[in-house]
């Protein structure tokens, strides 16, 4: 499968061979090896932890390496500085850019090197003129004069491409470009890099969705551990293989989904309206039930479960749990009434990232921890430890820093967090979202088992086969409105998509 | 849910996990805190060996004598500041607290019956500030600052430049007095009261859980269940509450109440809770090191004073002091990322050109 040293091929654009890096005691990277052809697309695939973001951060320069060959166009080449990577050619695309919000696109695109007239002046229609023609050969439609901010993840991430290619980067790295995207989006990125490709630069592709490695890209190294796997040509492997190869076992089932029997309505939500953001939202989840929220992003689907639990305020409508009603604007109240919802933000919402593990495992139930009013460590360690062994977080110490934990193990965490709170009824927003295959299909198995046992899930995701495979149920929200509920049988990729895209007709 | 233990897929490893990553004498003695109270023993025995009449009792009387106020508002002071949040209006309710004692003294009324209205006033004080932070929206940092002058405005309104001094003896006896013949000051006793109260509340219950969630991340705080407005508001009560108790004794200490009282104290209570290692962002810091922190300024003053320097020489030292320590602690959290690897996603450059 291993594709042997080229013969007499030129020499790769960018190259790197048993790329060694530790922080102190840990080892991020054993043998980091990539070797990537200009004109082709290349996956990078592995597991979180895996060390694919370390050998990112290498060749962008943010980190030096300890040992190992690294090579541009057969040149060595060590960069100490961000500004040595861009100056050789090399440009990554992360999965949230950051750019000026208050700055025009245009400026942006040119920041730190606008180009200067006479006296000194910013040449604001050269700018202006290569912004249009950047765009014109991406083709995209961007109001180069608009400011930043507010501009969806999708455009922000072609300006970022544009600055790029302005700039004439040789190797391009995209680090999960595509997970905050809606396929319509997806599309527009997969053509630009294809075209990029065609151009004769070389691409790196970050992925966790196999659908996407195998539309898109053209060879895929797969890593574990820190160390090189495999790499091989699309067309000669397949899904299985290489999840075999990033897992290091087989992962028979992804979605194992259990029978269950669904009982009495647990959650009652009904005409929850809050102007401009979602309207008439009526839905139930029953014991056992897992049901499914889909739509695309921005569709309100997270903006409706935070109102049920009380985070954000909404104008009309009633949440009812057990039969009780849910009082608006309190997540305390709705905690205490069985109600658990796992944030879509967990770097922001559902952790508190410099905090231990024990301490964000036990934030939600401090109260219930207590005696006579008083919380040790003591208390928050015992407990803590319960729930990292069920869901077998890794780490070796519950005093370890959430936000040194990787995506996989700090969702896992803040799971802990909300079962610990023994809910009836569990909101889950994306929840397997940026998290590496294995730790993924250990979710959907918890799910499963927790609906098994009677509790009542919505989860809401961006992925359809996460949707298809899990929800006994499926709502699809479009523009803040449910457009479709489709029962597990009859939900297809198609249907479901189509709901959250075209209009319906309005029956009224 | 109490049968998740099928959980777990078949390759189970069966993981060990530590309570800490560190031994114990490391978490306790490389602390910020610890580096603190290493100082100030260093700083007390130099200054005992070095100076003359530093080792007596009556220097030791003097300190705690004066630096109550500044420990007392310290306490509430730590808690606001581990949320993120600022209270500079604390010496203003002092003032204001003074006043009040005194003008209603002075009027007639007993001065226990005084001293309880003044406290009210006090929480109120604390209360118009919650309410402008938590339920307003504005900054602690602007509206305090407004209430500073409003508070200490009112103070010099209700009593002019004159000063009430007829409080009775029992009390301004008492707020003098030593715990029989040690030299040490009974003021201390309602004082360590206090910071058993505050330290059990800051350190070991939900409730203190919940202000250092606030000052790590508001939002996981509030998705957790933590009221941030009304934990805030408490908060900013109990500094009002703690200033005007403050403003009572300060008032018998001197035997009088002025309404420039403690003016600038704000200033010290805050110079002395960074000093303790408290973060100005929120979300660390720990009592002992602030009482450190209070201690280390008292001492270095009284010692300073008694080696005849200036005050505005003893300023500038607990300034380079303070200016060291927060350098110091920003200093060593530059190392400690330069050194390991930064969690999550890179934040220096995002961006693909330069």
């Amino acid at each position: 499968m291993t594709i042997p040293p080229g013969a007499a091929d030129p020499a790769p654009a960018l190259e790197l061979r048993d790329i060694r890096k530790s922080f102190g005691s840990v080892v991020a990277l054993r043998s980091g090896t990539i070797e990537v052809d200009a004109g082709s697309i290349h996956a990078l695939v592995g597991e979180n932890g895996a060390g694919k973001s370390t050998l990112v951060k290498i060749v962008a320069g943010l980190y030096r390496r300890d040992a190992g060959v690294f090579r541009l166009e057969g040149a060595e080449v060590d960069f100490t500085s961000t500004a040595d990577s861009k100056a050789a050619g090399i440009a990554v695309i992360y999965q949230e850019p950051t750019l000026f919000p208050d700055l025009s696109v245009t400026e942006n695109v040119f920041m730190g090197r606008q180009p200067v007239g006479r006296f000194g002046r910013i040449d604001r229609k050269a700018m202006r003129a290569e912004v249009d023609g950047l765009f014109q050969r991406l083709g995209v439609r961007i109001d180069p004069d608009r400011p930043a901010d507010g501009l969806s993840i999708a455009d922000q991430q072609v300006i970022e491409i544009a600055k790029a290619i302005s700039l004439d980067a040789k190797v391009l790295i995209m680090d999960e470009p595509t997970a905050a995207l809606s396929g319509v989006e997806v599309d527009r990125l997969f053509q630009i890099a294809r075209s990029l490709r065609d151009e004769g630069r070389a691409i790196v592709f970050i992925s966790h969705r196999f659908d996407e490695v195998f539309d898109l890209c053209d060879t895929v190294t797969v890593m574990r551990d820190g160390a090189y796997i495999s790499t091989s040509r699309i067309a000669d492997t397949n899904v299985d293989e290489i999840v075999r190869q990033m897992v290091g076992r087989d992962v028979t089932e992804l979605f194992p989904k259990q029978e269950t029997t669904i009982g009495d309505p647990l959650l009652e939500v009904e005409g929850l309206t809050s102007a401009g953001i979602f309207h008439d939202i009526t839905l139930t989840v029953r014991s056992g039930e897992i049901v499914g929220l889909a739509g695309l992003v921005g569709a309100g689907r997270s903006e409706v479960a935070r109102a049920i639990f009380g985070v954000d305020h909404y104008q009309s409508g009633t949440v009812r749990l057990n039969g009780k009603p849910v009082p608006a604007k309190s997540p305390t109240a709705a905690m205490r009434l069985g109600l658990a919802l796992v944030p879509e933000d967990r770097r922001k919402q559902g952790l508190v990232l410099d905090s231990s593990v024990s301490r964000n495992t036990t934030l939600a139930i401090r109260e219930q921890l207590a005696k006579f009013g008083i919380i040790t460590s003591g208390f928050e360690n015992r407990a803590a430890r319960v729930w990292a062994s069920r869901l077998e977080v890794k780490t070796n110490a519950l005093s370890t820093v959430a936000g040194t934990l990787s995506g996989g193990n700090q969702q896992k965490v803040v799971l802990g967090k909300w079962l610990a709170t023994e809910p009836t009824v569990l909101i889950i927003d994306e929840p397997t979202r940026g998290i590496d295959v294995g730790t993924k299909a250990e979710v959907h198995r918890l799910l499963s088992e927790l609906a098994g046992q009677g509790m009542g899930i919505l989860m809401i995701s961006s992925e359809l086969p996460e949707v298809l495979g899990m929800a006994d149920r499926v709502l699809v929200m479009r523009e803040g409105r449910i457009t479709a509920e489709i029962d597990r049988a009859d939900a297809t990729s198609e249907n479901v998509m189509f709901a959250a895209t075209h209009a319906e007709e309005q029956h009224s | 849910m109490s049968s998740i233990t099928q959980t777990t897929p078949a390759p189970a490893s069966v993981r060990q996990y530590r309570d800490y990553d560190q031994p114990l004498w490391k978490r306790l003695l490389l602390t910020r805190e610890m580096a603190i109270i290493a100082l100030l023993i260093v700083v007390v025995i130099i200054a005992s060996m070095t100076i003359r009449g530093f080792g007596q009792p009556i220097t030791l009387t003097y300190l705690i004598l004066d630096v109550t106020p500044i420990l007392l508002i310290a306490l509430p002071m730590t808690l606001i500041m581990i949320t993120g949040e600022i209270d500079l209006s604390v010496a203003s309710v002092v003032g204001l607290s003074s006043v009040v004692t005194g003008v209603l003294t002075h009027g007639g009324m007993p001065f226990e019956i005084a001293a309880l209205i003044a406290l009210l006033v006090g929480g109120i004080g604390g209360a118009i500030n919650g309410f402008l932070v938590t339920v307003v929206g504005l900054p602690s940092l602007a509206v305090t600052i407004g209430t500073l002058a409003l508070f200490r405005g009112l103070a010099v309104g209700l009593l002019g430049t004159t000063a009430v001094t007829d409080f009775p003896e029992f009390w301004t006896d008492l707020a003098k007095a030593k715990l029989g013949t040690t030299g040490v000051p009974l003021v201390i006793i309602p004082f360590l009261v206090l910071l058993v109260i505050f330290a059990v509340l800051l350190h070991f219950t939900p409730f203190g859980r919940g202000i250092y969630a606030i000052g790590l991340s508001k939002e996981t705080a509030a998705f957790s269940g933590v009221d941030v407005g009304r934990t805030k508001f408490i908060l900013f009560v109990l500094a009002g509450l703690v200033s005007a108790l403050a403003g009572i004794y300060y008032t018998l200490r001197f035997g009088s109440a002025r309404g420039d009282n403690a003016t600038g104290m704000e200033l010290q209570v805050i110079a002395a809770v960074v000093l303790g290692g408290v973060s100005v962002f929120g979300g660390r810091g720990a009592l002992h090191g602030v009482i450190a922190g209070v201690l280390l300024i008292g001492v270095l003053a009284s010692a300073l004073r008694l080696a005849n320097v200036t005050s505005d020489v003893i300023n500038i030292i607990t300034g380079v002091l303070l200016v060291i320590s927060v350098v110091s602690s920003s200093f060593l959290a530059w190392l400690r990322t330069r050194r390991r690897a930064p969690g999550g996603k890179p934040r220096v450059e995002v961006s693909t050109a330069g």
